[in-house]
């Protein structure tokens, strides 16, 4: 394995680094596992002995992606994904670090699980591995978690993955006691109680179906309430995934306001709509639910104003046993880590957003988030760094896909740009010969 | 001995005599799933099959055998016995061999799941089965894992294909048309396929469609279908040709939607007030089991202008149609 630790020089590529806006051709040499230099010009003269020099040949260089949001299955529901299979995954679609979600069995809560994960990911992945631990224990909205040893333990953020915390006593004193730790919270915004029965957005649509709705107002009245929550206590809030314009007023209410409140959204609700679900395809059920068009252009506009924050895979395995089911008995999700960048590549290619706050949202505004050192190629910063042919047209074969599910919905669908190369810690990971 | 009489006529002979099918209709899909993508010909032409079986099954000898050799399985995941018996008494009279499988029996109650149920059926080689089943697209789902016709026999809350010909049928006598009717559709919108199956099918012939209910059981996008929305009876009922109601789910009835039976009775359901708002010749319809009382007065579900009986006579001929049109279009036919 000595050629991993060779220097790396990635020559003649347009280089593309959102924490400093940065949209470059040039070069980019890496060493000991870090950026040495990016700049125009650093040539094969001007590197030192055995350096594997690659020439890209105009194609993008960007910061190893951070996907803030993705469930593997350790512990717990390894048939679904391993912290190994998750990674391999990402790598293939130039995510370099996974930020896992708590909601396993056991749920991560506790500071032996959160090690747990770490070890595990040390020894299996190929990627970095960073998990969020629990809001509560067992997700359970009741009790606070040890969010101080938590966090000391390795814990980059508080969620209660796909759970929302409705008890608003319960989160007020998260958010407060989280304060004084500097820890984020990490909110998945919907009122199960308006979900109720609902499987997918309300609306004309579901009404043709025959299936019960999800109003937008499920995911709203629990984003009004968290931000009042975080006006009252000055906590540093994310809502994990928004749908709706409804709830990007509020949000931007709450930015004008100057709250510490920021937010993501899943790659699939920027890139799909109520009518992909079509004939009652499952693999189109994700939480909260795809919504109508006018939505999804609300989303895209917020993303491009940077009104949102971060786009993120929301990568949830389902199997076939969970999936094959009539739509309102099969489980929502998607995978996405493999994904997630080629597809918000569409919105690129449509003209809808540009490359450059496409890759910030997927890089550096997580990495900022979660107080991790990647989303940069400043000199220093680790070498985690993609090779992104932006125009390659390809199909997505799911039995090709890396993940141990195959759950996409973009099952079969036509792509264009590929990732080509994955460096972690200055090793290539992931390539395409 | 006055020698004994020889009848000159033979009145059971000609009733024994099955006529023979004046319609050459055939339905040129392999399965029906619902009434969205029916052309209105196509259902003209199911309609005009259909009555040749009204006439059909009013004789003495009732058996065809358009359907002989031909194997038909009705799944039916959810109880049910108008419907079910419908089925099997159509296929029957076709010739069909005719096997029922439901939920309360099978193996789904051992836990296999929709698609292993139907890749077991399937292997047996059946020509067309019967589905109904609580979810929503559950029938669609299994249609695309069979090799034979699926006819949708009511999925959750999405289509029942068949009643919404059955009542189309029994308007269509009674009245002599569909096109410019007005027909009022009551009660629990939310949760009905039989709604949306004869809103799409009321829609696509010409005729008008109103949908009264409380607004907890109308889905949102209601307005969306092409039809009026009226708040009150009065409003729904004016001037209505056809009164159609629908039946409210018991676990609908205790403060989920609307808060008890009395008061859903006081302001939905039909009594003879409320129908005095229609038409005088206005029919009124059901697609059963009624809640007498609930939905229904019984003065009025038994009452002149109650065609209720006549829609589930008019259920076996339909059945008898759709079976036969797909039949006409099953490889070897």
């Amino acid at each position: 394995m000595l050629s991993d630790r060779r220097p790396i020089l990635l020559a003649n590529a347009r280089i593309v680094d959102p924490s400093r806006n940065v949209d470059i051709l040039g070069d980019v040499l890496m060493a000991d596992g870090i950026v040495r230099e990016c700049k125009r010009g650093i040539g094969a003269a001007g590197v030192p002995e055995g350096t594997d020099v690659i020439d890209c040949r105009g194609k993008l260089i960007a910061p190893g992606l951070i996907d803030m949001r993705a469930f593997v299955g350790e512990p717990g529901a390894a048939s679904r994904e391993t912290l190994a299979s998750a990674s391999q995954a990402a790598a293939a679609g130039g995510v370099t670090t996974i930020v896992c979600q708590p909601d396993t069995s056991p749920a991560i809560d506790d500071p032996a699980t959160v090690d747990f994960v770490l070890r595990r990911a040390r020894d299996t992945a190929i990627v970095h591995v960073h998990p969020m631990a629990a809001i509560t224990k067992g997700l359970e909205g009741r009790e606070m978690t040890e969010i101080g040893l938590l966090k000391a333990a390795g814990a980059v953020a508080f969620s209660d993955g796909a759970k929302s915390v409705t008890n608003a006593q319960v989160m007020r004193r998260a958010l407060t006691y989280a304060r004084d730790f500097d820890a984020l919270i990490v909110h998945h915004t919907e009122d199960p109680d308006l979900i109720g029965d609902g499987v997918m957005n309300e609306g004309e649509f579901a009404a043709r179906l025959g299936l019960l709705g999800i109003p937008t107002a499920a995911e709203t009245v629990m984003l009004e309430r968290d931000i009042r929550l975080v006006g009252l206590t000055g906590g540093r809030y994310h809502a994990a995934s928004l749908t709706c314009s409804d709830s990007l007023e509020v949000l931007r209410r709450a930015k004008d306001a100057g709250l510490a409140v920021t937010a993501s959204v899943s790659v699939n609700h920027i890139t799909l709509n109520e009518n992909d679900i079509g004939p009652y395809r499952t693999f189109l059920k994700v939480a909260p639910p795809l919504r109508g068009e006018d939505d999804r252009k609300a989303i895209v506009a917020a993303l491009a104003s940077g009104l949102i924050d971060v786009v993120m895979s929301d990568h949830n395995p389902q199997d076939v046993e969970t999936k094959r089911l009539p739509f309102a008995e099969a489980e929502a999700g998607a995978i996405g880590l493999e994904t997630m960048l080629i597809a918000g590549l569409r919105l690129v290619h449509s003209g809808e957003l540009d490359v450059m706050t496409l890759l910030r949202a997927l890089s550096t505004r997580p990495a900022e988030l979660l107080g991790l050192p990647g989303g940069t190629l400043r000199p220093g910063a680790p070498a985690d760094v993609i090779v992104v042919d932006l125009d390659v047209p390809w199909v997505i074969d799911p039995n090709e896909l890396k993940s141990k599910c195959k759950n996409t919905p973009f099952d079969e669908a036509r792509m264009q740009g590929r990732v080509v190369r994955t460096i972690v810690a200055g090793r290539t990971v992931y390539e395409i010969v | 001995m006055p020698p004994l009489p020889v009848p000159a006529a033979r009145p059971i002979e000609l009733a024994l005599m099955t006529i023979a099918p004046k319609s050459s209709f055939v339905l040129s899909r392999k399965h029906l799933l619902g009434i969205d993508g029916l052309s209105r010909a196509e259902i003209a032409g199911l309609l005009d099959l259909a009555e040749e079986f009204v006439e059909l099954n009013r004789q003495i000898e009732k058996k065809r055998t358009s359907l002989r050799g031909r194997t038909q399985i009705n799944l039916f995941f959810e109880v049910s016995t108008r419907t079910q018996m419908s089925f099997e008494l159509a296929g029957k009279r076709l010739g069909a061999d005719v096997m029922n499988m439901s939920a309360s029996s099978s193996s789904m109650r051992k836990g296999e799941t929709l698609i292993d149920t139907a890749m077991t059926l399937n292997a047996m080689h059946p020509d067309i089965i019967i589905v109904r089943h609580h979810a929503s697209g559950a029938v669609e789902l299994l249609a695309r894992k069979v090799d034979c016709s699926v006819v949708n026999a009511g999925d959750g809350a999405h289509e029942h294909p068949t009643q919404a010909l059955l009542d189309a049928l029994t308007i269509r006598r009674n009245k002599g048309r569909l096109e410019g009717l007005t027909v009022a559709i009551c009660g629990d919108i939310l949760h009905s396929r039989v709604a949306r199956s004869n809103i799409i099918l009321l829609n696509c012939v010409g005729a008008r469609v109103r949908v009264v209910a409380p607004s907890t059981l109308l889905p949102v996008g209601i307005q969306r279908f092409g039809v009026d929305v009226a708040r009150d009876m009065r409003e729904g009922l004016d001037g209505a040709d056809i009164v159609m109601m629908l039946r409210l789910q018991r676990e609908r009835m205790n403060g989920s939607y609307v808060p008890s039976t009395s008061e859903y009775f006081q302001y939905y359901g039909l009594d003879e007030k409320k129908l005095s708002y229609a038409k005088p010749d206005a029919l009124v319809m059901h697609p059963g089991p009624m809640n007498r009382g609930v939905e229904i007065d019984s003065i009025v579900a038994d009452g002149a202008q109650s065609v209720i009986r006549e829609q589930v006579e008019m259920g076996v001929a339909v059945r008898m149609a759709v079976l036969e049109a797909l039949a006409r279009n099953l490889p070897n036919a």
